[in-house]
Parts: structure tokens; C-alpha cells; sequence
């Protein structure tokens, strides 16, 4: 038998190496680069038709064509992936003749195709895109204006009320968008204008379409995607582009303001619709997003060797976006525990609850640094006065931690409303904060207050808190967030690490200085 | 203020640091198993009495809520003085000591007044888990009060001061004494406050004391100078810790013992997770004892030659001056 203490070295040895080893034969011969500043931002986009069929079971054919995107304004699509289990599948090419309403030149779609179906189901393509470069211009397009609509007598009357009106405001067509745009954006409109959108039903969009017709500019929507790193049911957006003259210009509706957006991937340009259902109802079309850090080369590079290297088929790139998303996430929570490890074994620091900071720190990835602490006080501060209340009541220990459960649930109700009310966006992240565990904090703060007093309090409480914001530092760091992402078996080294440290009977550095009066007699 | 000592420095005094404790003392020499009597002052009691140590008297345990009113009136009648504390408590939570009745009313150790609805309230709280480890459910031992030794009468403020003698392998290696003080609200947990108060294994005379882990000269308190403390019956105390270490079958065990006035040492409680604070308040490591004490442990079995070889090899006080006085040179 041999000793724990070799023992131990010995598994924490092969898992550091194992964990190193493998990182430098990804580094050195599959071209993975070490550090995130030879970076591309790759962004996987999964769009997920789901429908269901209008007749289940009856032999009544399904026909779902999804138009794909084209690569435009600097984008590149590095990889396409269908999954279609059980349909038929074809990509359609479509020329710019076939199709007057649809402004853009050659397009294809997604046809996926089945005799019958019985159940609803989702259709999924995904892709990898990235930004080639930061010029984001539009390819030209031929220019039509479309036809006048046919409008009631007063709906006309209003309407060109509204074109003189920003016709005399305006001096050229891009301050004329611009202040239609403006126009549909206030908080009270113009009575023409109120009156228009109440006559299309509410849809602006139709009503601010059909007045650049009127107004005899050429205009069509930009329909795509506005990227959110993490986004799991993002939906298209639209833009506007109109003919200016001389050359084609976007507008962004939600805000008026000119250019495409740095973060829009453009799906498709024209009026056409992007999917389209037969023989099914109650479609949507939703995207899951994340953004990796990578070089153009290396994917571009994986895609080609991904045969002869069987550890990349093994990678988390291989799952489905979404899992990649949590991944992300989990990969980072090692780190986090390796700081807690560090700072209560070699530096003492005393924190109430293990690994409670390390939850704390997750919350304050989503709500940002200064936002987060603010929040996490507030609440602390808040549920302890409560629960010194509750101390009076003599209630037993597992109802009295329901209760307060139940008051940090509300609190946090309430802190969103009235921070929404006062237009404080941010303090709506409230939500990410672990409920169960701000209770037990809350908890066992108030029971060391009882106990030991204020002083204890402040000492675990700020312990936990500088923890967690250390571990926070940590795990959002981009050189981490790359590493642990892109290298996940040095988690295994992390492993290593924590079993040597597991071992350590050294002094902590708190130690130095509660033992400070020795020897000095 | 802030100095800080060497790790280095550190390590040639023999300091043991709480990493250290956790992995090669408790870890190595405590079996999880054992700790059951430890953590649970009932058993930790009805085991001493079975091998014939003495603890303080047993009046009776209330263990379910309706029992409570019934109990008290019955316990405590006829009864000035009794002390109620959690059977599973740890770090000296939940005792509540009675010295005295006024009337209707209870007289605490601090002298303020409460009456029975008080020490119901006290009594249900333990019973709720308030104070044990954990939050599990608990029982409340009601005890009698402690009527310690005179001699140590003004070395503890409004409390009864114990004496924790850290025992490895059958042989005592270092001992405390633990003063209550105002601020540590009559408790003698030094993290709360109370003084520390080093006593050497060879004589039983104090060596140095400590109070938030910084040395002092006298009581906070009662300003009485430290330097004079002899504890009587040292060899007894001595005894009873030591065959502690063989009733828990814990090989690193902390025991805490009080000096009645009739019946001498008596077996307070035990720990299995003792705290570092009395080397601080020895000025001296515990490293160098221990290893010292496994030889003697491997050398003899016989109880009263470990003691006696640890009163031989642990007094610190000769040697002490002779660092004194090279210090001084």
C-alpha cells in the first residue's frame, strides 16, 4: 500500500500532465491558438422551425421551405448543418426573376418535405458566421418602387397630410426616412399617423411601407437576426433599406437611426416572407445564439482535418448550440472553485457556506460587477431586518427559512418593479440571483449575529463577498473564458491542482498574522 | 500592528496551522465514528460515569416541547442555582447559567434578572436546533452549577473559568486555562473574548495569557496579575484528561475540565476539533510536543508513566527563563 500522500501526488501529477499535455497538442499541431487576441467572434446561429401539422395523421403532405441567408455586409458563413430526420430535404435555388416581390438577387431555401406527420415537430439548420470584415455594405440591388396602395378616401386624406408635413420638414429622401421614423417612435404621434396605424391594426411596419410607396421611394424590409451572445429564443427583427438616389441606405425602425447595425446579420433583403408552412399551422421561427472566440483558420481548419482527428469529434462543438451555451458556463465553475480553494486553504479567509460565493459570483456575471453587489447588499440588508424580526417569533428552523425564502422571492419582485419604474434597466437582473441561497446567507448571517455578534458577521460576510467577487474576476476574464472553453481538459489539470492543494499543510496566510505575538517573549 | 510573522519563523517555533491540524492530527489520528460521543454531551457524560469519571451532576434532560413546562417545575424546584445548555452545542452556545433566585424570578451569571417564562422560551429554542451544529433537533441537559475552586475565583468574570488540556495519544502535551471576561459575556471561548491563560504541564503554574490572541499581563476584569496562577490538583487534572483520550478512543482530543470546591477536577466536556489559540497562549508550537508525545506514547502504555514522562519533557518553565534570561544577555 502506498502512502495517501503519494498516492495522491502521483493521480495529481498524471492529471496535470494529462491536462497540459493535451492542451499543447491542440495548440501546436491542430493550430488552436493559446491566446483569445488572434480572434475572430464565430457566432453559431440555430434557427428552429417548429410547426404542427395541420392534419395529424391524415395523408396530407408537409412542405416547409426556409430562405437562407446569403453572405453580405462582411459576413462569411464558414459551416452550414441540417438536421432533418425523417424529411425530405433539398436546397432551391431561386433566380431574381422568378419572384417580383423578393428584391434580392439569387436566393435559396431550405425544402424539407414529408408524406405525412402525426406530431408537431422542429426543423433545425445551423450555421457558423463571422465577420470578415467591418465593412458592412450591401451588394445593389435593381430599384422598384412598389405599387401605391388603394386606400379609403379619409385614410388617403390623412395620409397625405402626413407626406406634406414631413415633405416641408424634410430636404432629402434619408431626412425624410428619418423623420417618418422619428414620427412613428414618439411617445404621442400626430393624429394622422395615430389614425393610420389604428386603420392597418397596429402594424406600423405596414403603414410606414406603404407611405415610402406613396411617397414614391423604393424601399423593401431587411429581415435577420440581432446577436446576443446566449440567446436562446431570439426572433427575426426587421430594418428598412430605401433607395436614396444614388444608392441604398438602412434605417433601424426601433430606434431611427441610419446604418446597419454592427451586431445585425442580415437574413434576407426584400419583402418576401422568410418561411414558409403548407400543410401545418402555429409555425415559428426561432434562433439560439452563442459567440465563441475563434480564429476564421482554425474552424475553417477543423472543418477540413475533422476526419483525421478523432479528439475534435469529441469536442463540445460538436453539441448542439444551446449545450455549447451551458457548457460555457459550467466549464468556468472549476475556476471559480479552485479560488475558493486557494483563498480558504492558503490565504484563511473565513466565508459563511463553502461554495456559496461561487454562486454569488455566477449571479454577478449576469448583472455585471458593481450592479450585482449593489443588489446582493441590498437584499442581505433588507432580508436580515426581516428576519431579526422573525427571531422574535420563535418560529422553528425549517418554517422560518420558507419564510424567509418567501421575503427574498418578493423583495426581488419588488426591487424589479420599482427599479423598472424608475427606468433602472439593469436591476432587473435581480432575477439571477439564486433565491435559496440568498435565503440561507440571510440565515446564517442572522444567526451568527445573535450569536457572535456584528463584528463575525462582517468578517464572514465580507470574506464571502471578496471571494466571490474574486471568483467573479476570474471567470470573466477572457483569457479564462477561451481557455476553459476552447481547452476543456485542463480542467483535468485544475483537478490535479485542487488534489495537491487538498494536501497542503502549510501555513495559511492568515495564520501570519494570528500567530504574530509568538516568539516575541 | 499588522506585522506579520515568517512562515519560516513559524515553522522553526513548531506552530501548528490549522491546515496541518485538519490533515495529519484530526484527520489521521480521529475516526469519524468516535466523534458521536464526543459532539453529544449526554453520551460524552453517561461514558465518564460508567468508567468512574467525574462530571458535574445530571439533575435531567427535557428532549420533546411538551415536555417542557412539566420538566422545569419538576427539575428545578428546590433548586437556587442549575445551569441549561444544548446537548449537541458547540463553542459554549446556548448555556444559560442560573445562580440565584430573587423571589419569582432567576438570577443570571450576569446578574440580570429573568423570570420562568424566559427560561421556557431558552429551553424551546435549544430543543429547535437554535444552537447546534447544523440546526438539528436537540435535547436540553439541565446540570448543576459548577462550584468552582476559590482559588481561581478572580482569574474568571461572571464565569465558570475551564481548563482544556490537549491530549495525543494518552499523553496530556499542552494546557490552558479559559477566563471568562466581560466582553466574552461570561463564556469561556476565547474567540469570544475570553483570556487565555498558557499553564505549564510540568507545575501547573501559568505561563502566559492571551486575549484576542494578543498577549496581556492581568484580567481585563478583575485586574488580577495572571503570573501567580497555580491550579490545584494539577496531577488529577492531568489523570482525568488522559483517560479521556481512551474512553473517546480519539487519539487528538481537546478536554475541557472545571475544579469544584467539593470534588475537585471534573470532566466538562471533550472536543475533537481543538482550536490552535493555546499555543498562542503557551508561546509555544505544537508540533515539537506532539512528536515528543508519540514517542512517549510508543515507548509506554501505562497511563501514569505517559504523564509523568510529559511532566518531565513538557515543563516549559526553567526553560522558558533560560530564554528569558539569554534574551536578556
Amino acid at each position: 500500500m502506498i502512502n495517501s500522500k503519494v498516492q495522491i501526488g502521483l493521480i495529481a501529477g498524471v492529471f496535470i500532465a494529462l491536462g497540459i499535455g493535451l492542451t499543447l497538442y491542440k495548440a501546436i499541431s491542430l493550430d488552436l491558438p493559446l491566446l483569445p487576441d488572434q480572434y475572430r467572434e464565430v457566432w453559431t446561429v440555430e434557427s428552429k422551425t417548429s410547426f404542427t401539422p395541420t392534419r395529424a395523421g391524415a395523408k396530407s403532405p408537409v412542405n416547409i421551405e426556409l430562405k437562407l441567408p446569403t453572405a453580405q455586409a462582411g459576413w462569411v458563413i464558414l459551416d452550414e448543418h441540417f438536421a432533418s430526420s425523417g424529411f425530405g430535404f433539398s436546397i432551391v435555388e431561386q433566380s431574381a426573376g422568378s419572384n417580383s416581390v423578393n428584391a434580392s438577387p439569387n436566393t435559396s431555401a431550405a425544402r424539407w418535405t414529408r408524406q405525412e406527420l402525426d406530431r408537431p415537430t422542429t426543423l433545425y439548420y445551423k450555421m457558423q458566421v463571422y465577420r470578415a470584415s467591418e465593412n458592412a455594405v450591401l451588394p445593389a440591388l435593381p430599384v422598384s418602387v412598389a405599387e401605391k396602395p388603394l386606400l379609403e378616401p379619409d385614410q388617403q386624406a390623412a395620409m397625405d397630410r402626413l407626406l406634406d408635413r414631413l415633405h416641408t420638414q424634410s430636404s432629402d429622401i434619408d431626412s425624410f426616412v428619418q423623420l417618418l421614423l422619428q414620427e412613428f417612435l414618439r411617445d404621442s404621434p400626430d393624429q394622422d399617423t395615430l389614425f393610420l396605424i389604428d386603420a392597418y391594426e397596429d402594424d406600423s411596419f405596414a403603414v410606414l411601407m406603404d407611405v415610402l410607396a406613396m411617397a414614391d421611394i423604393s424601399a423593401h424590409q431587411i429581415r435577420g437576426i440581432v446577436l446576443e451572445d446566449g440567446r436562446r429564443r431570439q426572433t427575426l427583427s426587421a430594418l428598412i433599406e430605401v433607395y436614396n438616389g444614388q444608392r441604398w441606405s438602412v434605417f433601424d425602425p426601433s430606434n431611427a437611426s441610419p446604418g446597419l447595425p454592427n451586431n445585425f446579420f442580415v437574413w434576407q433583403r426584400g419583402n418576401g416572407s422568410v418561411l414558409s408552412v403548407i400543410g401545418g399551422r402555429d409555425s415559428s421561427l426561432e434562433f439560439a445564439l452563442v459567440s465563441n472566440s475563434l480564429p476564421a483558420k482554425a474552424v475553417v481548419g477543423m472543418e477540413q482535418r475533422s476526419d483525421k482527428f478523432a479528439i475534435l469529434d469529441f469536442s463540445i462543438y460538436t453539441l448542439p448550440v444551446e449545450q455549447q451555451g451551458i457548457f460555457k458556463g459550467l466549464l468556468l465553475i472549476p475556476v471559480a472553485a479552485l479560488v475558493v480553494v486557494f483563498m480558504r486553504l492558503l490565504v484563511g479567509v473565513k466565508t459563511s457556506g463553502t461554495f456559496m460565493p461561487i454562486l454569488i459570483a455566477l449571479a454577478f456575471i449576469q448583472t455585471t460587477l458593481f450592479i450585482g453587489l449593489a443588489i446582493f447588499l441590498g437584499l442581505i440588508g433588507i432580508g436580515l431586518w426581516i428576519r431579526s424580526y422573525l427571531s422574535h417569533l420563535n418560529l422553528l428552523l425549517v418554517a422560518r427559512v420558507a419564510t424567509v425564502i418567501i421575503m427574498v422571492i418578493l423583495l426581488m419582485a419588488a426591487l424589479a418593479v420599482i427599479s423598472y419604474k424608475l427606468g433602472m434597466d439593469q436591476v432587473l437582473t435581480v432575477t439571477f440571483f439564486p433565491t435559496i441561497i440568498v435565503a440561507w446567507t440571510i440565515e446564517r448571517m442572522s444567526i451568527l449575529w445573535e450569536e457572535e455578534g456584528g463584528h463575525e458577521v462582517l468578517i464572514q460576510g465580507g470574506g464571502s463577498l471578496l471571494v466571490a467577487v474574486l471568483a467573479y474576476l476570474v471567470m470573466s476574464n477572457p483569457l479564462v473564458e477561451h481557455l476553459t472553453f476552447n481547452f476543456p481538459e485542463l480542467t483535468l489539470s485544475l483537478l490535479g491542482v485542487i488534489l495537491l492543494l487538498g494536501k497542503y499543510t502549510g501555513y495559511r496566510l492568515s495564520e501570519l498574522y494570528r500567530f504574530r505575538d509568538m516568539g516575541t517573549e | 500592528m499588522a506585522k506579520l510573522i515568517s512562515p519560516f519563523e513559524l515553522r522553526d517555533l513548531g506552530i501548528l496551522g490549522m491546515n496541518a491540524r485538519n490533515i495529519s492530527f484530526i484527520g489521521r489520528y480521529n475516526q469519524r465514528k468516535n466523534y458521536r460521543l464526543v459532539d453529544n454531551k449526554l453520551e460524552t457524560k453517561s461514558a465518564a460515569l460508567s468508567r468512574g469519571i467525574p462530571v458535574p451532576q445530571l439533575y435531567g434532560t427535557i428532549e420533546y416541547q411538551f415536555q417542557i413546562k412539566d420538566m422545569l417545575n419538576t427539575l428545578i424546584k428546590g433548586r437556587d442555582s442549575f445551569v441549561i445548555k444544548p446537548a449537541q452545542g458547540s463553542g459554549g452556545k446556548g448555556i444559560l447559567v442560573v445562580v440565584g433566585r430573587d423571589g419569582e424570578q432567576f438570577i443570571k451569571s450576569s446578574g440580570a434578572l429573568i423570570d420562568e417564562r424566559e427560561v421556557r422560551r431558552h429551553s424551546s429554542n435549544i430543543l429547535a436546533g437554535l444552537h447546534s451544529l447544523g440546526g438539528r433537533n436537540d435535547s436540553a441537559m439541565i446540570e448543576a452549577l459548577i462550584d468552582f475552586d476559590p482559588v481561581l475565583k478572580d482569574y474568571s468574570f461572571e464565569g465558570v473559568p475551564d481548563i482544556r488540556v490537549i491530549v495525543f495519544r494518552g499523553v496530556p502535551v499542552m494546557a490552558m486555562m479559559r477566563c471568562a471576561t466581560h466582553s466574552s459575556d461570561g463564556k469561556a471561548n476565547l474567540h469570544q473574548g475570553a483570556v487565555g491563560v498558557g499553564i505549564d504541564i510540568g507545575s501547573g503554574q501559568s505561563i502566559c495569557a492571551v486575549q484576542h490572541n494578543r498577549i496581556v499581563t492581568q484580567h481585563p476584569d478583575t485586574k488580577i496579575a495572571f503570573n501567580q496562577l497555580q491550579i490545584p490538583h494539577w496531577q488529577q487534572v492531568l489523570e482525568l484528561a488522559a483517560s479521556c483520550a481512551s474512553m473517546t478512543g480519539l487519539d487528538y482530543l481537546g478536554a475541557d475540565i472545571v475544579l469544584d470546591r467539593q470534588s475537585g477536577p471534573m470532566l466538562l466536556e471533550l472536543n475533537a476539533r481543538p482550536g490552535l489559540a493555546i499555543q498562542v497562549a503557551n508561546q509555544v508550537g505544537l508540533r515539537h510536543r506532539l512528536a515528543a508525545a508519540a514517542k512517549i506514547a510508543d515507548l509506554t502504555d501505562n497511563q501514569i508513566e505517559k504523564i509523568s514522562l510529559a511532566r518531565q519533557q513538557f515543563s516549559q518553565l526553567t526553560v522558558a527563563t533560560g530564554q528569558l534570561s539569554m534574551a536578556i544577555i
